[in-house]
């Protein structure tokens, strides 16, 4: 049995790591062709390769500690930032179960009755992160940005907690399969349009995509809580920023998507992961437009927007939803 | 039940070996030149004046302390999302009341002006 979830545990951070890598790609072409350019096509055919050789070039790069920093918590802040980017898509079902060599393989990691609850409080611990990454490095420019994320991100975090609450209304369950089977009629995002639309706003807060990117805002913080890392430490930041991109995007897709449902995916078991994946490509591919059409916002207007418009919103929702299914039944 | 959250514990485990793998072997990898500029902070090529660990404006600790409060709310707001078409009339209109409660609370901070980024 331990042999059986340590291979799927594998599983899912290579698919996850590799996932990575190629979001990365996928953003650049993406933008590029968005910019009427052509985007990285050297390294392999289309540029396939180019992921590699990032990394290779950013395993041979020096790494540099300021003399000034706090040199244990320099190093453990990019381990703190990555492990919630990872851990938190253990609850996230991938589809129903399938046989394999005769035996029965769920196709799920953990089947926790808590599954919504365990994502609030995983996303809460990468904030440590970012917040320990700023302080650490001793730079002004990292303490303002790592101070500014830390602010965004609990922010949007009680908008995102608010607007998850919904679909476990609706389900009555936190556990992630039965919201996904919930939504075998009709899907949550157009049941609750108004939380699919306050989730996706907060999640790109939250992952500090853009137009929320002000911890990078490069004009003023040069690159924020990270400015110090080099080499394979700020890797580790950039592959915590799109692992957490592809998490939100697998959630949301579970809570408001439809998940691993999809047409005939009862008879053929095995379409679930896809149909995921086609789901998480689609939502990564509507990240990527949003950074390339809209401006980063001023901090005091996203302040503004997460405390007196999404949050407020976000509380109403609940509370109509809750009246109008007690009245309904 | 307990052995899903084993699996997660797997899970946890199997995560640690990827920011441990990339990091020993850049570790390992890399060259090491180290130099009094080359460790000094970035400052856009200025040298830095003063500390770092500096006084920040204090109203991100009021936002701090703000959302504390309504996270723990929400926390409190999950097991009666579950239960909530099960329960009598009267223990939903009790919940509105909590969250009418909340709105209270924000509406408070909101008129102190504290949401206010100045």
């Amino acid at each position: 049995m331990i042999i059986e979830w340590s291979v799927k545990a594998l599983v899912i951070i290579l698919t996850l790591t590799a996932g990575f890598a190629y979001t990365t790609l996928y953003e650049r072409k993406l933008l590029a062709r968005m910019q009427v350019r052509i985007g990285p096509n050297r390294a392999g055919p289309a540029g396939l390769l180019q992921p590699i050789a990032d990394a290779v070039k950013l395993i041979f790069k020096e790494e540099l500690i300021p003399a000034k920093a706090d040199r244990f918590i320099f190093i453990l802040a990019p381990i703190i930032t990555v492990i919630p980017a990872l851990i938190i898509t253990a609850v996230v079902p991938w589809g129903r179960s399938i046989t394999l060599f005769g035996r029965e393989i769920p196709l799920y990691l953990a089947d926790v009755n808590v599954g919504v609850l365990y994502i609030m409080a995983i996303t809460s611990i990468s904030v440590y992160g970012i917040t320990l990454a700023g302080w650490s490095s001793n730079n002004k420019y990292a303490t303002l940005g790592g101070v500014r994320a830390t602010a965004q991100m609990i922010s949007y975090e009680l908008a995102l907690g608010f607007a998850m609450i919904a679909p476990v209304m609706m389900a009555s369950s936190m556990r992630m399969i039965d919201i996904v089977e919930g939504q075998k009629t009709m899907w949550y995002a157009v049941l609750q349009p108004v939380a699919f639309v306050i989730y996706f706003a907060a999640s790109l807060a939250e992952i500090n995509r853009a137009p929320f990117d002000m911890p990078e805002a490069e004009q003023e913080l040069v690159a924020g809580y990270h400015t110090e890392y080099s080499s394979m430490k700020f890797a580790t930041f950039f592959m915590a920023e799109y692992i957490k991109m592809i998490a939100i995007a697998m959630i949301g897709s579970s809570l408001f998507l439809g998940g691993y449902l999809g047409p005939f995916v009862d008879q053929v078991p095995i379409l679930g992961p896809i149909y995921l994946a086609i789901k998480v490509v689609a939502w990564l591919f509507v990240t990527i437009w949003i950074r390339a059409t809209l401006p980063r916002i001023r901090y005091d207007r996203l302040m503004q927007l997460g405390w007196k418009v999404l949050f407020p919103v976000a509380l109403l929702n609940v509370l109509v939803t809750a009246i109008v299914v007690v009245l309904i039944g | 039940m307990l052995a899903d959250w084993t699996y997660i514990g797997i899970f946890i485990l199997v995560a640690l070996f990827v920011p441990a793998i990339a990091i020993t072997f850049a570790a390992i990898l890399s060259p090491r030149v180290p130099g009094t500029l080359k460790q000094s902070a970035y400052e856009c090529g200025m040298e830095s004046v003063g500390k770092s660990w500096i006084q920040y404006k204090s109203q991100y600790y009021i936002f701090a302390l703000v959302f504390l409060v309504f996270d723990v709310e929400i926390v409190f707001l999950y097991p009666f999302a579950i239960a909530y078409n099960q329960l009598t009339l009267f223990a939903v209109l009790e919940v509105i009341l909590f969250l009418l409660i909340l709105v209270a609370g924000l509406v408070y901070i909101w008129r102190k002006g504290e949401l206010e980024w100045a």
